[in-house]
């Protein structure tokens, strides 16, 4: 079990570096100066760009700024955004708010999509199996920037049961209603990969032996064929903490949420290439740690990986 | 001495209906078996579910290459702000936007830079991700480990970010149209179809019926291009189709966010950005587009859960 951790550990790195990297080189390449950005439309003194230049390594290579920056990025030492403010303390402010709305939207998907999945998979053909079918096939169909506003619609405005805008403290029941839009997709999606995990899995010769044993519904339903059906559900969950994470930039948007979607898209564009890289790297760092969380569950859940 | 019942053993003992040896017997063995896709085309025809997405899809594809036929109105010509997200009108079925335009005309002379956008950004995902991923399962070893990592790396950055950042590149923001929107879509769309071309690949690259060919006498060559190749395309033929739709979302999500279409290409996600500002004095201007969108999403969506059904035997006795 350890050596399979350590080689799946080992398989992360160069996604590590390949994904900075290939982040690192669009940033640099985004269009205008930002040293000039900076002063607007007044003239910077050569001096004073100079200087700042060589605060933000813009005058090294590629490479070499690339390397300064991974150098920087290990011993946690950010550097400074655009406005002097130092990147640390901008990813301190609006993580802890995106991390709430993911792990809100996360538990959302997981909790309700496991309960019906099963449910569904359970009573295939019935009229419960019938009807959470279509309407998962809608609610992915449905773009999730619209589903955003109709439910800010009624839910916020119309009915008044959420605040239709979050605004600047962001605590956990704030973000309800925006985690619920968030993880409205991922729910459709774990819904139907649950029914379709426990439907395969009904089949199967040590469901019938369970059975045969003697062992009680309830029994065979939660240790037998949940335990096993779980596996891909457990694998879209963790890959899905990621693209939560990193897709929160229209939820955000939509429900003025202060985290890191916003963040980004107000960074990008002003070219403000330290914030961008640092979230994103961070971003990249989330999702492959969850990755690994997840191959760990996997073995943990099917031996037959682990000596694969 | 524990208590049988004498149903559950006999259940247990022999499922008899699953084997009927009945049809076993009825096998005519003087006919040519039908082929994987010729018997495809026979389960297709019957599936409710494949006829109303095709139907759907052959209707949008009208719509997208023959918008006149559909509707009178020039989508552009005669917008007056006098009609300012005005009600329905006679000769405007579906009212008007916040500029004054006609909702129903803009909503038939979008569907063409949607679909657009869908139909290529897919087959340039289809090239770039099945040719990798047919190479790395293919040949295996050291290439195919390279192709993973490359692909993990494109993984690791989800589609709406990587886009945001690839669209404020010079090029893309100087030349800002259909096309780069589909490049940027096949950037962070290929991985997936390599992984599942891959899969299929390696699934097929060892299974028995290659190797039976193999050892009749069928060359290596020949026995990739008529038994691997179209053994391994049906996952991704479905994974691509239900793609389709996932890209439509994306450039509408990319519209919305102002960094996809630029306002002058009519488009279904333009439609919806430019409705948000009205949405709490005159929702339909946001929901026809948004309708739209979802129908034709909902039907590759469809089309593809009906083509998995079609292609997969073992899935359909279930």
């Amino acid at each position: 079990m350890a050596w399979y951790i350590f080689r799946r550990f080992l398989q992360m790195i160069p996604v590590f570096f390949g994904a900075t990297f290939m982040v690192y080189f669009l940033v640099f390449s985004l269009p205008g100066d930002p040293i000039q950005a900076l002063f607007g439309d007044r003239a910077v003194s050569p001096a004073v760009a100079a200087q700042l230049r060589e605060q933000y390594n813009l005058d090294e290579p590629f490479l070499v700024q690339y390397f300064l920056y991974l150098k920087n990025l290990v011993t946690f030492n950010l550097g400074n955004d655009f406005s002097g403010r130092p990147v640390a303390e901008v990813l301190a402010q609006v993580f802890p708010v995106t991390i709430r709305l993911a792990v809100l939207a996360l538990v959302f998907e997981a909790v309700f999509g496991i309960i019906f999945g099963v449910i569904a998979g359970l009573r295939k053909g019935k009229f419960f199996d019938g009807t959470i079918l279509v309407a998962s096939l809608v609610v992915i169909a449905i773009p999730i920037f619209v589903l955003g506003f109709v439910l800010q619609f009624l839910v916020g405005v119309k009915l008044g049961w959420a605040k239709p805008t979050v605004g600047a403290e962001a605590g956990w029941s704030d973000l309800l209603l925006p985690a619920m839009v968030l993880g409205l997709v991922s729910l459709a999606y774990v819904i139907r990969l649950t029914r379709t995990s426990i439907i395969e899995n009904m089949n199967a010769d040590y469901v019938r032996t369970a059975t045969a044993k003697g062992l009680s519904r309830p029994r065979v339903v939660v240790v037998h064929i949940l335990r096993n059906s779980m596996i891909p559900v457990v694998t879209f969950l963790g890959a899905d903490l990621g693209a939560l994470m990193g897709g929160a930039i229209v939820t955000e948007g939509i429900f003025n949420v202060p985290g890191v979607g916003q963040r980004l898209y107000q960074s990008v564009l002003r070219g403000e290439g330290p914030t961008i890289v640092s979230i994103v790297s961070v971003l990249i760092l989330v999702y492959i740690l969850a990755n690994l969380a997840v191959d760990v569950l996997y073995a943990w859940l099917d031996p037959r990986i682990r000596y694969a | 001495m524990p208590d049988y019942r004498k149903d559950d053993i006999e259940h247990y003992v022999a499922p008899l209906e699953e084997t009927p040896l009945q049809a076993t017997d009825k096998v005519a063995e003087d006919v040519q078996p039908l082929s994987l896709w010729a018997e495809a085309w026979r389960n297709l025809r019957r599936q409710p579910l494949f006829i109303v997405s095709a139907l759907l899809i052959l209707l949008i594809i009208v719509v997208a290459l023959f918008p006149g036929l559909f509707t009178q109105t020039a989508p552009n010509a005669n917008c007056q702000l006098a009609n300012s997200d005005g009600g329905p009108a006679p000769g405007h079925p579906l009212g008007f936007t916040v500029q004054g335009c006609d909702v129903y005309a803009r909503l038939i002379y979008g569907t063409q830079a949607s679909l657009t956008v869908g139909i290529f950004a897919t087959l340039g995902a289809l090239l770039v991700g099945g040719l990798l991923g047919a190479t790395a399962g293919f040949y295996g070893g050291w290439l195919d480990s390279v192709i993973a990592r490359i692909g993990d790396v494109f993984f690791a950055l989800p589609l709406i970010l990587g886009a945001i950042i690839i669209m404020q590149l010079p090029f893309f923001r100087e030349n800002r149209n259909v096309w780069t929107v589909v490049i940027t879509l096949v950037v962070f769309g290929w991985p997936q179809v390599a992984r599942i071309t891959r899969g299929a690949v390696i699934s097929v690259r060892n299974a028995d019926f290659v190797t039976a060919a193999r050892s009749l006498g069928v060359s290596r060559a020949a026995a990739l291009v008529r038994h691997v190749i179209p053994n391994s395309l049906a996952p991704v033929i479905v994974v691509a189709t239900v793609n389709l739709g996932i890209f439509i979302v994306a450039e509408a999500t990319l519209s919305f966010l102002g960094i996809g279409l630029p306002p002058d290409v009519m488009s279904w996600g333009n439609d919806i950005s430019a409705a948000q500002v009205s949405l709490r004095s005159n929702p339909s201007t946001l929901l026809w587009p948004a309708a739209a969108l979802s129908v034709t999403v909902l039907s590759f969506i469809m089309l593809g859960d009906a083509l998995r059904d079609a292609l997969d035997p073992k899935a359909r006795k279930r």
